[in-house]
Order: C-alpha cells, then sequence, then structure tokens
C-alpha cells in the first residue's frame, strides 16, 4: 500500500477504481451453448438458419474453451444461447469456469430452470443469473415469445431468489411491452431483483424481419424513460435500473462491443469464434473455429479478428471523426446489415451519408397500416 | 449520489458475497467482479480491500493498516475509502 503512505493518499472520489482498458485482452467471454430453445421469440438474436448448427461442441471442447480463455485473460464468462439450460453439462461447466477463476453468469429464459436444478449451479459455483421477461401478464407474455411460459418464469425467478442468487431482469423492449414499464418495474420490486435492465431490441436477426412491427414510437420511449426516472428515485440503490434506448432514435452510434475485437469475445455452438454474438449477419468473413485453431491465435493473429480492430479500416466520416475514440465507428452488423459494407460508418450516425436509411426505416414503423402478424423464430424458414 | 451512514470503529464489515474480488495476474491488480461488471482497483484500494477480506471490525482494520504502513495518517484516507466502497455496495456491514 505504497501508494497510501506518506507521499499519497486513497484517492476516494473515486473508489480506487482505475479504468479497465483490457489491455487488448478479451476480459467478456460468451458461451452460446446452444442455438435450441423452447420459446419462438420474433426477435431472438439466433441466426435465421439457426437450425443448422446442431454439431455442438463437446463438454470437453467447452472445458477446453473456458481453459484457453482464462490464459488469454478473460474474467466475465456467459452461458448463453439459445437456452443454455437446454444442456445437461451446464452445471459441470460452470463448475469448471468457476474453479478456473471466472465470474460466472447465466443467461436464461428460466425454461427448465427448477430449484433442483439450481442448487447444482449454486454448488457448482454460479454467481449471477440473468432471466428474460416479456410482459407482467401471461396473456401478452405467453403471445410474445409464442409458447406458455409465463407462470414457469416467474417460478423461476422465484426459485433463483429462494437460491439466493443476484438476479438480472432482463425485459426485450418492443412496441408491445413497453407500455407495461411501470408495471413491470413493480413486478421487478416483488420480486426481489438487483437489477432490471430494459433492453430496447438491436435490429439484427428476427427482430430485423419483424422491425417495423417492433420498433416503438418516439412517445412510447419517453413515458417509458419517465417511469423509469420515477423508479429510481423511489427505490435508490435497492434496485439498479439500465434503460437501453433503440439505437434507431439516436444521432450517434452504441460503442458496439467497446470496439470489434477490443474485449469481447463470443463462441457459437458450432465453436465459431465471433467478435460479437450477431457478426455471423456479415456475408464473406470466415470465422475461424475452436476446434482448429487455439483461442490465442484466433483473437490475436486471425484475420478477422484484426479486421475492424482499431482505427486503420475506417473510412469517412469516421475516419476524421474526432469521437471515433467513443464509438468506435458503431456496429459493423448493422453497418452491413443497412449499407450492404460492414466498413462503412453505421448509419444510426447522423454524419453517415446513409442515416436516411435509419429515418426511413423509423418513419415505416410509424405510418398507420394493418395489423401486420410478427413471424416466430421458427425452423427452415424461407424467404425466399 | 445520496451518502451512506457513516462507517463506525466497531462495524463489523465484510465484502458484498455478491461480488468476487481477487487478484488477477493478467491485469497485475486486483479486480472486483459483479453481476455482468468489473471493476479493476488501484494498488491501495485492493490493498485495503485485500484487509477487509482478513479483518473483522474498521477500527481493528484501521489500527492494523496504521501499524502495518507505521503510518497514523493514513486512518483517515482508509475510512474514507472503505465508506466510499460502502456506498458502492463493495462491503457492507454485518448485523
Amino acid at each position: 500500500m505504497s501508494a497510501a503512505g506518506s507521499e499519497s493518499s486513497v484517492d476516494h472520489r473515486d473508489a480506487g477504481e482505475v479504468k479497465v482498458d483490457g489491455r487488448g485482452l478479451p476480459l467478456w467471454l460468451l458461451l452460446e451453448l446452444t442455438y435450441k430453445c423452447p420459446l419462438k421469440c420474433s426477435w431472438c438474436n439466433n441466426p435465421l438458419d439457426f437450425d443448422r448448427y446442431q454439431d455442438e461442441l463437446t463438454t470437453a471442447e467447452w472445458a477446453g474453451v473456458l481453459r484457453q480463455g482464462r490464459r488469454l485473460g478473460s474474467l466475465q464468462l456467459g452461458f448463453s444461447g439459445g437456452e443454455p439450460v437446454l444442456r445437461r453439462d451446464l452445471e459441470e461447466l460452470v463448475g469448471e469456469a468457476n474453479q478456473l477463476g471466472y465470474y460466472t453468469n447465466l443467461i436464461t429464459s428460466g425454461m427448465g430452470l427448477n430449484p433442483t436444478r439450481l442448487a447444482a449451479l449454486q454448488r457448482a459455483g454460479l454467481k449471477q443469473i440473468q432471466l428474460s421477461l416479456q410482459a407482467c401478464d401471461a396473456e401478452l407474455n405467453n403471445r410474445l415469445v409464442g409458447v406458455d411460459a409465463y407462470a414457469q418464469k416467474i417460478a423461476a425467478a422465484r426459485a433463483i431468489k429462494a437460491q439466493g442468487f443476484p438476479m438480472v431482469l432482463n425485459i426485450p423492449v418492443s412496441r408491445y411491452n413497453i407500455d407495461q414499464t411501470p408495471e413491470l418495474l413493480a413486478l421487478a420490486e416483488e420480486l426481489g431483483v438487483e437489477y432490471v435492465e430494459f433492453a430496447n431490441l438491436q435490429y439484427y436477426n428476427w427482430a430485423l424481419l419483424n422491425r417495423s412491427d417492433l420498433l416503438p414510437t418516439r412517445e412510447q420511449i419517453a413515458r417509458a424513460e419517465a417511469a423509469v426516472a420515477e423508479a429510481r428515485a423511489r427505490l435508490g440503490r435497492r434496485m439498479t435500473i439500465y434503460f437501453v434506448i433503440t439505437d434507431y432514435y439516436d444521432t450517434r452510434p452504441k460503442a458496439c462491443m467497446k470496439g470489434w475485437g477490443n474485449i469481447h469475445l463470443t463462441i457459437g455452438p458450432d465453436g465459431a469464434a465471433l467478435p460479437c454474438q450477431e457478426a455471423r449477419v456479415i456475408k464473406g468473413l470466415e470465422f475461424p473455429n475452436v476446434r482448429e485453431h487455439d483461442l490465442g491465435w484466433i483473437w490475436h493473429e486471425s484475420p478477422v479478428f484484426k479486421k475492424f480492430r482499431g482505427e486503420e479500416w475506417m473510412r469517412e466520416p469516421c475516419r476524421s471523426c474526432d469521437e471515433r475514440g467513443h464509438d468506435y465507428g458503431g456496429c459493423r452488423c448493422q453497418a452491413f446489415l443497412l449499407t450492404g459494407d460492414a466498413a462503412n460508418t453505421d448509419p444510426v450516425c447522423s454524419r453517415s451519408p446513409h442515416h436516411h436509411i435509419v429515418e426511413e426505416a423509423v418513419m415505416a414503423a410509424m405510418v398507420e397500416r394493418p395489423q401486420q402478424r410478427l413471424i416466430m423464430r421458427q425452423r427452415g424458414l424461407n424467404l425466399a | 449520489m445520496s451518502h451512506a451512514e457513516s462507517l463506525q470503529r466497531s462495524d463489523v464489515i465484510e465484502l458484498n458475497p455478491m461480488f468476487l474480488f481477487r487478484w488477477e495476474e493478467a491485469q497485475n491488480a486486483y479486480v472486483l467482479l459483479y453481476p455482468e461488471g468489473l471493476v479493476k482497483l488501484n494498488t491501495s484500494a485492493g490493498e485495503i480491500l485485500s484487509a477487509v477480506a482478513e479483518t473483522a471490525a474498521v477500527g481493528d482494520l484501521l489500527d492494523r493498516l496504521t501499524k502495518t504502513y507505521n503510518n497514523e495518517d493514513i486512518a483517515e484516507d482508509v475510512l474514507a475509502f472503505l465508506e466510499a466502497s460502502h456506498e458502492r455496495g463493495w462491503i457492507r456491514v454485518k448485523r
């Protein structure tokens, strides 16, 4: 504690926190154990052809990824999917990860998460659970996920708290459920969760197919934000509320993944290493697979991870923009999906020559139209 | 940010069990890991929280650190850091 000795003091204004720059390490490792899921959400971020990925990594292969990840410096670990609880080896993998020193997070729909498995997960060392909930009434919740799930989700939430896990309640926000923000906050309070995350949808994959039907209006967002502000004032430190607005309503892009290949690494069910969960939407990239390559090579040397790392790849207006260090040019996947070229500026940015595409999408979502039918997540979707 | 109640010398404190606190070789620093987040601590903060993990009462902890570093003057700074940590939920008072 030399710094607190004679010449210096502990700086308690920032409570001793120093910036985590990642030092070029994949601090966040996300394992998508499977794309299988009992739910049929129309905003699912899994690929449209998710059923093609049947050849999932084995327990031993995932354990190898975990060991290599720790050697690379990964600290935060997410078990996700699909529905990761469908993997019967989840407890074993959590145990392995815990022993290696990860902070283990489970990201789940709650389907199949019963008290027996929760107890086993706790014994294995699981640290926290993020549970998704779509509405605070069974009718809407079940309609949005396409199956009878509400009762199971609420039971899972109570079981998670009974087991003593810290819990994030994650609410994917669309125009269908955003008006329930006050009721959802009250439900979260009643359940005793520590964190609530209103995750406005990001429009890739299934959500992009359904965008004009899912995008909330600006007025809906303003009302929801007011409800969140009221709850924050009332609840103080008892509950932390995150409210992330849809980037379509922003004039600057999100700092997606804090930069490509900077701190985040996703491994898909088939072992593909992805700079973000959505990266497969970018056509023409060949993602390295952990079955063929060492994770260290994948992270530091593979062409895909170097492709949009840093600033070399940037074009105008990003290249000369004084904000490029904050937002890294936004999201490569969104740039590809909306402009056809992943190296373009994210069109959410008002400085992008393609910004009109986002404005037109917002306008299209706002016009009166006959009730569309949401395209639910399904196998063998034929878009032709 | 509202201020938490001041810590008393007799308060028995512990690390919030929701947080994982440990040395991380790759960062050459102590880190605090929590749901969906992590904090890297500077040297002083890391050593104070290490002491929290081993010592029960605030008064004992202050005595121990001032003795270890042979400097009475750090007590005030350490207490301020502990209060900031309490405010942020990193440590809690055992009842």
